[in-house]
């Protein structure tokens, strides 16, 4: 087996036992990279040198016998809407084109403190944007089990590269469902943790209430370690909790006698895709075997969540993508007659069509005499799909329901009906207008060979009972073991 | 057929004033960056003053304390639950494209600052009115664009985005000129006996926008306002207040209409002109700032920084009439500022006579450092010694004539009084037989005065004295000559 083919925790164990070393991982990575990012373009920036550089550090850490952390060596992919110091950051959008940040985001310096090694920045929608991955700026990313379907988005460059070993592992940014959905399209592994769990700053914003960074990973047990390094508050983000971090690697062997697992009705609804609504439920008897114990719940706002969403996450990005207008960094358009023409040009070149639409409905809905109707009423149905969640969470442990109602679909497919592809993201939304943490993860292929993902979601900070359930799953089926063909 | 006489229509102005309150931080609101004025361009900057990508507030608790400290000395409520909001426009100072500001839920609301009306304003002296303040509340200042010396291009400093503000928002209670100027001077003298804004208006540390329409006098609804904006020094206010008010006057009674506009005041040829229309108004697309959470302000937060308010000038004003029993007028002059009045409290404590301190402060001490141009506390003449002087009068060391030459020498030298008199022979002579001495050299030297006297003309008293006087250069004590010539003039 090429060592690109490994999870963090096997090659953990052979960076110790000296094995293997991290150059010759990190080597194997990026060939792996060369063989296939022709075919699925997953990377904006790939750092070879940097990467290189930093696993000759690792190694000489390694060989010093001092302890070594499980991120030690490893080569991880960063989405590339996370600031990295002295490297490109794009967010996929002409306007950054050249952008280099001067500083690290705070789980760029987490990961660098625990010596891992990072191969490059992925594709991703423009300012996470989208659902496919189909509105970068540098091309489209290509789904490694099938290149005619999308990755899923906005993180489909880190969800192709982690299930086509173009990388270890990954971070991705989830808004309303960007880090699960391309995992489940991808059959990886991908948690959105609770609002608040891993700090935000360095992650360009697209709406600050809802953003959060997250691992996509081989399996749940890497899903766990890359949770454990980058979470904890951070004194440069107020809205990061200060709540202790679990022991979630610790935590994965508890045996699932006792869960109690929520299926709201709501998330089985007529249209859905029948080998994703099959694969489902036999994930739950599967967890049922395992001790879980299932009941139904309600949550009756659900069909409120997308347009709840889309009025919250627009107003918040066209208010947080205002400053990309020439003046300080980024793309700048000329000549211009005047400062108005300046900002219009600039805008009108640097962002793509998705980004602008955004941008208008958003500042839409919070113009005067509009604010009420749009903006404020979506935070009251917030408050209630909140409520719904609360009282979810007093029945049972967990919510287990499909990631997305439909296994990947076609490139171009979706791309001229903007409201289907919103649709795409209908079980995943929630999660995030609620702040509560969920993971997606494989639970079974369509009959053209599709990964089908389920999502287990979870109460605020309780990441460790999410990953315990998702561990225990995956330990008791072999789909982890399933390879794209590339 | 008689003519029709009408009085013309008396106008009644309305002013609110919104003050911009640079707070007296060493770091900016959100930043670690420093908040010195006059640096380099763009070399107090850091990504997130920057506005660059991903980069996230944090809110200075400095900047907190010091908007509760104020907001309870102008009376205000705080609000337990507060949060800040994003005020979004382009332009290029702004490096967010918004800035972070309070909207919805402020700071400090319903308070009120209590103003003394100048001389002649509503008869009295030292008349006080309450003048009620609509709202404080906190937000970002943004940078600078700079023109100067540059062709074709213009350039930004963002040294100053960032700095922390308060912005206080007075009700419209403000009726005249004097009142906007003593309400903006007497906030000013709060900010910098509060410790938290060092109350510089050419520097932009306290900014000043008059809202100001113009009603009949007697109607109730209010005139269409206008805003005056870019204002920098007390007599600016005043000037641009006037013009306006005379701009406004005239075309009502022309029979005109005021249309609501923001208006900048021009420097140079002294006028207000058009900035922005009603249309061109700004939807600031107000919105609660995701970056930072909700400011829980608990009370004991709250009773802390209470602790820590010294006493305001309204307070000690008020006690300075109560305990000193000196006129209001003296009080308000003594408390303009908290060294001026701890000066007079000082001098006070070693000469137990607050009138006569409160006039020795008031006529030379303050005619001196107005002169040299010099503050208070780097004056020459510590209150002991002031005290000092004072005794030697009461005393009868040096006459109270002397002693105000004593006290400019004081102030010009810097030394003590005792040694200025005694070097320079001030003592006051008292001694019985020199002022006899002296006073028979008068008598002598004007025979044609003493006849007169002795036949009736009494006023002829005062001359003596004051060729006695002269003769001594001052030093012998009035008293004596007075009681001594009465005796010698009665004699013959
Ligand atoms: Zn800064």
């Amino acid at each position: 087996m090429n060592l690109a083919q490994f999870t963090i925790h096997e090659l953990h164990e052979q960076l110790k036992n000296r094995k293997t070393t991290s150059g010759e991982l990190t080597r194997s990575v990026l060939q792996r990279i060369e063989a296939v990012e022709s075919r699925i373009h997953a990377f904006t920036t790939v750092t070879a040198e940097l990467a290189l550089a930093q696993a000759e550090a690792a190694d000489r850490w390694l060989r010093s016998g001092r302890p070594v952390h499980p991120l030690t060596g490893i080569p991880i992919a960063l989405k590339d809407n996370l600031c990295t110091k002295g490297v490109r950051t794009t967010c996929a959008s002409r306007i950054l084109e050249n952008f280099v940040p001067p500083y690290d985001a705070t789980v760029v310096g987490r990961l660098k403190e625990s010596g891992a090694v990072f191969i490059g920045k992925t594709n991703m929608d423009e300012f996470a944007m989208g659902s496919s991955t189909e509105n970068s700026a540098w091309g489209l990313t290509a789904n490694p089990w099938d290149l005619n379907r999308i990755p899923g988005g906005s993180s489909g460059g880190s969800a192709a590269a982690v299930a086509a070993d173009a990388c270890i592992a990954a971070l991705g940014s989830d808004t309303g469902g960007s880090i699960r959905q391309p995992a489940a399209m991808c059959g990886v592994v991908g948690l959105k943790p609770t609002y608040g769990r891993v700090s935000r700053y360095g992650l360009v914003a697209f709406a600050s209430s809802l953003d959060q960074i997250g691992p996509l990973t081989k399996d749940v047990t890497d899903c766990a370690i890359l949770m454990k390094s980058i979470s904890g508050s951070d004194s440069f983000d107020s809205t990061s909790a200060d709540v202790p971090v679990e022991n979630y690697t610790g935590l994965l062997n508890r045996d699932l006698s006792g869960l109690q697992i929520g299926i709201p009705k709501e998330y089985f609804i007529d249209g859905m895709d029948p080998e994703v609504l099959h694969a489902v439920k036999e994930a739950v008897r599967t967890m049922e075997k395992l001790g879980a114990k299932t009941r139904e719940v309600l949550l009756p706002h659900t069909e409120y969540a997308i347009a709840t969403y889309y009025i919250l996450a627009t107003a918040e990005a066209s208010s947080n993508l205002a400053r990309y207008d020439g003046v300080k960094y980024g793309s700048r358009a000329k000549p211009t007659k005047d400062l108005l023409e300046m900002y219009m040009k600039t805008r009108q070149a640097g962002f793509g069509p998705e980004v602008k639409r955004r941008i208008m409905l958003g500042t839409y809905a919070l113009s005067s005499g509009y604010y009420d109707a749009y903006y404020r009423k979506a935070q009251c149905v917030r408050t209630l799909i909140k409520n719904d969640f609360d009282e979810a969470f007093k029945q049972v442990d967990v919510i287990v329901t499909p990631t997305a109602p439909s296994a990947a679909f076609k490139i171009g497919e979706k791309t001229k009906d903007p409201l289907q592809m919103y649709l795409s993201d209908i079980f995943t939304i929630s999660v995030n207008i609620v702040g509560i943490p969920a993971v997606s993860m494989p639970c079974g292929f369509t009959q053209t060979g599709l990964p089908i993902g389920l999502q287990i979601m979870g109460r605020p900070f309780a990441e460790a009972t999410v990953l315990n359930a998702a561990y225990a799953y995956e330990q008791a089926t072999e789909w982890r073991k399933k390879k794209p063909n590339l | 057929m008689p003519t029709q006489t009408t009085t013309p229509t008396q106008y009644e102005m309305v002013v609110g004033l919104e003050v911009h309150a640079q707070l007296k931080t060493a770091s900016k609101i959100f930043c670690g960056c420093s908040t010195k004025f006059g640096a380099a361009p763009n070399t107090q900057t850091c990504p997130i003053c920057l506005g660059m990508p991903g980069v996230l507030p944090v809110l200075n608790r400095r900047v907190l304390e010091m908007a509760v400290k104020t907001g309870l000395a102008l009376h205000c409520q705080i609000s337990p639950y507060s949060r800040f909001s994003r005020k979004n426009y382009f332009y290029p100072d702004l490096p967010k494209g918004y800035q972070i500001s309070q909207y919805e839920l402020p700071l400090c609301e319903h308070g009120y600052l209590e103003v003394a009306l100048p001389a002649g304003q509503a008869g009295v002296n030292g008349q006080i009115k309450r003048i009620g303040i609509h709202r404080a509340h906190m937000e970002e200042d943004a940078g600078k664009n700079l023109h100067e010396g540059l062709e074709a291009a213009s350039h930004v400093d963002l040294n100053r985005a960032g700095v922390p503000l308060l912005e206080i928002v007075s009700e419209p209670d403000i009726r005249s000129v004097d009142e906007a100027v003593a309400y903006l001077k007497t906030l000013r003298d709060i900010l910098v006996y509060l410790d938290v804004c060092d109350g510089n208006m050419e520097e932009g540390s306290l900014r000043c926008e008059p809202n100001l329409s113009l009603r009949p006098v007697g109607q109730k609804e209010f005139g269409t306002r206008v805003e005056l904006k870019n204002i920098n020094s007390f007599r600016f206010v005043q000037k641009a207040m006037e013009y306006e008010l005379r701009r406004q006057e005239k075309v009502l009674r022309e029979g005109g209409r005021i249309v609501q506009e923001t208006r900048l005041w021009n420097t140079e040829k002294e006028i207000t002109v058009v900035m922005r229309g009603k249309e061109e108004a700004h939807d600031y697309r107000y919105f609660p700032e995701p970056d930072l959470v909700p400011l829980i302000i608990p009370q004991e937060l709250i009773e802390e920084v209470r602790k820590t308010l010294p006493e305001l000038p309204d307070s000690k004003r008020e006690r300075f009439v109560r305990e000193y029993g000196i006129p209001v007028y003296d009080a308000e002059v003594l408390t303009t500022s908290k060294d001026l009045a701890h000066y007079f409290e000082a001098c006070v404590e070693v000469y137990p006579q607050p009138k006569t301190v409160s006039n020795w402060i008031m006529t030379e001490l303050l005619r001196e450092l107005k002169n040299s141009g010099q503050e208070i506390a780097d004056g020459p003449i510590p209150p002991d010694r002031l005290a000092g002087l004072l005794k030697m009068i009461d005393n009868g060391t040096i006459s109270g004539k002397i002693a105000k030459t004593v006290f400019e020498e004081m102030y010009r030298t810097g030394r003590p009084p005792e040694e200025i008199v005694k070097e320079r022979g001030l003592v006051q002579i008292s001694d019985e037989g020199a002022i006899e001495t002296l006073i028979d050299e008068v008598l002598q030297a004007h025979p044609d005065e003493r006849e007169s006297y002795r036949q009736g003309k009494s006023q002829l008293l005062g001359f003596f004295v004051g060729q006695v006087m002269k003769r001594s250069q001052g030093k012998a004590n009035p008293g004596k000559v007075n009681e001594l010539l009465k005796r010698k003039l009665g004699e013959t």
